[in-house]
């Protein structure tokens, strides 16, 4: 049901370069980048997909899209500042440039998973590459059963895009719940891990999809919990993670056993993944 | 006390439950309504009842000098709250407060530890309902230990 988008450039290894439109902080250590071609358009890209993003001379790292697939006229990405490349995009001011290569991988299940009911299950910056598909879901919600945003984060402080979260959740046709690992006297949603709140949104097993996106522990127990509620395994997608160096399948970098995560990935069903997950050494 | 018994049995923690054991949970039951900040039982307590939510949510809670309670976990409807009523010297282990308005059956302990004792079939039934709520929590404290969200890019 994954879906596979060839990059758009003639040299998929040449970075392009794009200036920083607009930064929005989001954290402390995460900021949403609004990016513009300098050479040509912006290429399509399908929820999920992800781009190489270069800050000169220093380092380039993948990071997924996360802005609206039906906007055409700029790249968002929301980035964690976690090593020396990342914290200098997230330190890249507006007007600064930046290299970018993309978009790579697959995506999504959007299309496929119409007529079913829909969980989109995110674990702290996980958020970020399920937005994009999110929007694609709520433009045309009616296409969709039952659909439900479950999401986790480390502490109030961490969650993303509160703001999007509390409007998705104001409409009718989606459910939103949100938890935390870590509560402050501040909050007063759910406290506890993000597989708890599956068994209180309305869904039926046999008919319904699933896409997960967080850190790997959390993404396994999801998994294991939405298996044990009767959701195929076939039918849950996970995005996964690995050290994505050329992002077209060359290197052997982010090697998952028989896939390679930025080529096969990185969104890729659990049936075919739920082994590897339980082997460390991979 | 039929209708109590009708909710009861409907409440998810006892879905499909054998009927003739209904009947024995029921006369240990009661209806029972918590304002929001209003404690269900505190650490240290007795461990003489305990709650399966019907609405509402209910914040597990551990206190320590000069800072705010530590929320370890949320419960909302179709949960159960608390488990020390099982174990010996029957005191609870932390605080539950109402964080919203909440209604809750509450099941008197003392009343059904001896009906379980009195009949084991309905004590294994007990036990098999509240064995998988246990080891589902322990796997959740388990996780929020892992503090997985700290190291994390994507």
């Amino acid at each position: 049901m994954s879906a596979r988008l060839a990059p758009s450039p003639a040299d998929p290894m040449r970075p392009a370069p794009w200036r920083v439109r607009a930064v929005r902080r989001e954290t402390a250590d995460v900021a949403t980048l609004a990016l513009e071609p300098l050479e040509g358009g912006v290429p399509g890209f399908a929820p999920g997909q992800f781009n190489m993003i270069y800050a000169f001379g220093i380092g380039e790292v993948p990071v997924s899209l996360s802005g609206d697939p039906a906007d055409p006229t700029r790249f968002v990405h929301t980035v964690r500042a976690v090593g020396a490349a990342s914290a200098a995009i997230v330190a890249a001011a507006p007007g600064s440039v930046l290299g970018l290569r993309g978009p790579f991988g697959s995506a999504w299940p959007v299309d496929a998973a119409e007529g079913h009911d829909l969980l989109i299950v995110a674990g702290g910056l996980g958020l970020a590459p399920l937005r994009p598909a999110i929007y694609q879901v709520l433009a045309a919600s009616e296409r969709f059963g039952r659909i439900a945003v479950l999401y986790g984060g480390r502490g109030p402080a961490e969650l993303l895009f509160r703001d999007e979260l509390a409007a998705w959740g104001a409409r009718a046709d989606v459910t939103v719940a949100i938890t935390v690992d870590h509560a402050d006297p501040s909050w007063h949603g759910h406290v506890g891990v993000v597989p708890a709140l599956i068994e209180h949104v309305g869904f039926d097993p046999a008919n319904t999809v699933a896409l997960l996106c967080g850190p790997e522990v959390m993404l396994r127990f999801t998994a294991t919990t939405l298996r044990a509620a009767g959701v195929a395994a076939g039918r849950i997608f996970l995005s996964m993670e690995r050290n994505m160096k050329c992002a077209i399948g060359l290197c052997g970098h982010c090697q998952f056993g028989a896939d390679f995560v930025c080529k096969d990935g990185p969104v890729l069903p659990y049936d075919r993944i739920a082994a590897r997950l339980a082997v460390r050494e991979i | 006390m039929e209708t109590l018994e009708r909710l009861l049995l409907g409440h998810k923690f006892l879905a499909g439950i054998d009927p003739a054991f209904g009947r024995l949970l029921v006369g240990c039951a009661r209806n029972l309504r918590f304002a929001p900040g209003q404690y269900l039982f505190r650490e240290g307590g007795p461990a003489d009842e305990f709650y399966l939510i019907r609405e509402g949510r209910v914040a597990l809670e551990l206190h320590a000098p000069a800072r705010p309670p530590i929320i370890i976990a949320t419960l909302g409807a179709g949960e159960l709250v608390g488990a020390s009523w099982l174990v010996p010297p029957y005191r609870w282990g932390f605080d539950a407060r109402a964080t919203t308005d909440t209604r809750a059956f509450g099941l008197d302990a003392t009343c059904l530890r001896a009906k379980c004792d009195a009949d084991h079939h309905l004590g294994y039934e007990m036990m098999r309902r509240l064995l998988p709520v246990m080891v589902r929590r322990m796997q959740a404290a388990r996780q929020q230990m892992l503090d997985v969200y700290g190291h994390t890019s994507a």
